[in-house]
């Protein structure tokens, strides 16, 4: 399977990456080599082989469902790149 | 000597008996900084006022009861949150990012009554095995400064074996504790995943990362971990195990102990003066009693494909997260919502963090995810089986750390594939998810070799006793370079 420019075009906007003309070229290079590396995958039979997504058996966390206080407003928009009336504050979505 | 050559009981001997003061300690550190870190730029951030100011007030204090770490300059890698000192993951995205918060890790460190020094340098959001791929600066191997430190805690391997702080928190992903400290000729330990709690760990493959310690000596490495190792609530993925004493178990007797040795770890690919310095470590276990056999893990040659598809797509999912709302750097003017993420983001990851990005986000795509992400799942449970019936015939797994010494910087930086197999010995145990340190066994052409050591899951002990004897028969922890 290799990809082409236009493949790596496709998947920085699923990233939400704006690429350059270089990167888009030096990116379908390195890409392809290390896609094609991995195809030794294939190499393995994996038919009934149960996935490991995680090494340790995990359960979630529950407590009670009881309100409790949050952080302080100052403390969470402390590191906000702007914020307005104690909200963050972005580009307007709808014009 | 300088002080941080001693044990870490010695210097807790030394402050009791009051020959030394933690202020000392801490303007120790603070002048070993200043006299080497134009040369080895391990630091990002230094928190030199914060530190004296702590090391005076636990002199004036006098405190009866001290903590495991008490008074000993540490540093901290800087993906590690510290609440009001600078957390950057050495990343231009974060270069503005003071936390609200400390890591549960940081916390254990202050509870045991360690020095904060400062933050240490890394590859970018610790992708690299070499620490090249900082946003701000590159951090040298003390050993020869033309070399990389490996990484990718390569600021917190640096720092250690350069004597700047006593000891350093790295994090390992794929090998980034165990072949840095082995490229700098110091003591690494990856604990088993779970041991040590990941909250205000940034997270960059969340099923593999683990935050574990740098130090010069085994014993060191046991106290360390004594402090981090426990369960924590905030954490899922944190093990409720009961947690052994550490220290205890360095008794020097090995006697019996059954060690294999990964045949595939000593193939193709491995310098020979590295192999050959891992044959010889195998002979002073065989000196203090312990029995060896070759043993194979067969899809030792999979690991790299897997840890590649796996860790960068857990990788592309995690630093979704960074789009220029909430922190970070935000780009300037950009047209919508969509155009404020895009730029922001650009502008703000390195070239690794875009392709790790990338390759992620397209083997996790619609069309391809069971092509790739799913098949190395798959993998990942045969390499988790090669260990699992490895050890029901040994107690441990011996092998080196990493093929060679430290390469020069700027060998590999144009061949991403290239680098990635640097990682051959580390990242198999990182998909098992099982322990192992790695210490120093030697020189090959005057670079520091390291010997790695593998358990079982939750078997640090072994892994801790097994290191200690061994450098209790060899000098090579001693070696320091000259700086």
């Amino acid at each position: 399977m290799s990809i082409a420019a236009k493949d790596v075009e496709h998947v920085a906007n699923l990233a939400r990456l704006t690429l350059t003309d270089d990167e888009k070229e030096q990116f379908t290079g390195q890409l392809n080599a290390i896609l094609k590396y991995a195809e030794k995958l294939n190499e393995l039979d994996t038919a009934g082989v149960e996935p490991t997504s995680h090494v340790l058996p995990l359960s979630n966390v529950m407590r009670e469902d009881a309100p409790k206080a949050s952080l302080p407003i100052e403390k969470v928009l402390r590191n906000a790149p702007e914020a307005e009336d104690d909200q963050f504050k972005v580009p307007a979505v709808l014009e | 000597m300088s002080l941080f050559n001693l044990r870490l009981s010695e210097v807790h001997d030394r402050l009791h008996h009051r020959d030394l003061s933690v202020q000392e300690l801490v303007e120790a550190s603070v002048a070993r900084i200043s006299e080497t870190d134009t040369k080895i730029g391990a630091f990002l951030t230094l928190n030199e006022e914060g530190a004296l100011a702590q090391a005076k007030d636990m002199d004036a204090s006098g405190a009866a009861e001290r903590g495991l770490l008490y008074g000993l300059p540490a540093g901290v890698k800087d993906n590690i949150v510290t609440e009001g000192l600078r957390t950057t993951c050495a990343s231009q995205f974060l270069s503005n990012y003071d936390p609200i918060y400390d890591a549960t890790v940081v916390e254990k460190l202050k509870a045991a009554q360690s020095v904060t020094i400062g933050k240490l340098n890394m590859d970018e959001f610790a992708m690299g095995g070499s620490n090249e791929n900082s946003s701000f600066q590159l951090t040298r191997n003390p050993w020869d400064t033309d070399r990389v430190p490996g990484g990718s805690s390569g600021g917190s391997a640096a720092s250690v074996a350069a004597g700047q702080v006593y000891f350093s928190l790295g994090s390992d992903t794929g090998g980034s504790i165990r072949q840095p400290a082995a490229y700098c000729g110091i003591v690494g330990l990856k604990p088993t995943y779970g041991l040590v709690s990941r909250y205000g760990l940034v997270a960059f493959a969340s099923s593999l990362d683990q935050i574990g310690p740098l130090t010069k000596n085994v014993e060191d490495s046991a106290y360390v971990l004594q402090a981090i190792a426990g369960h924590d609530k905030r954490d899922t993925t944190s093990a409720n195990v009961e947690i052994p004493d550490y220290t205890a178990a360095l008794t020097g007797d090995i006697k019996g102990l059954r060690i294999g040795v990964a045949k595939e770890y000593l193939g193709e690919g491995i310098d020979p003066q590295v192999k050959e310095r891992v044959m010889e470590a195998l002979k002073t276990f065989e000196s203090l009693g312990a029995v060896w056999e070759e043993v194979s893990l067969p899809h030792t040659d999979y690991a790299i494909a897997t840890y590649y598809l796996l860790a960068s797509s857990e990788a592309s999912s995690n630093l979704a997260r960074f789009d220029g709302v909430r922190y970070g750097v935000r780009a300037e003017d950009p047209a919508n919502l969509l155009d404020l993420y895009k730029k922001s983001r650009s502008e703000g990851f390195g070239p690794e963090v875009k392709r790790r990005i990338m390759l992620g986000t397209y083997a996790l795509s619609s069309g391809y995810y069971d092509a790739y992400y799913k098949k190395a799942q798959q993998v990942r449970t045969l390499i988790k089986r090669d260990f699992d019936q490895a050890f029901e015939r040994f107690d441990l797994i011996v092998g080196p750390t990493a093929p060679t010494t430290a390469f020069r910087i700027g060998e590999q930086v144009g061949d991403p594939l290239t680098m990635y197999l640097n990682d051959i010995c580390t990242i198999p145990v990182s998909l098992a998810g099982v322990p192992a340190i790695s210490v120093p066994c030697g020189l090959a052409d005057g670079l520091p070799v390291g010997l790695q050591i593998i358990g079982k899951p939750f078997d640090e002990s072994t892994v801790l006793r097994a290191a200690h004897a061994f450098e209790g028969m060899t000098e090579f922890h001693k070696l320091r370079p000259a700086l």
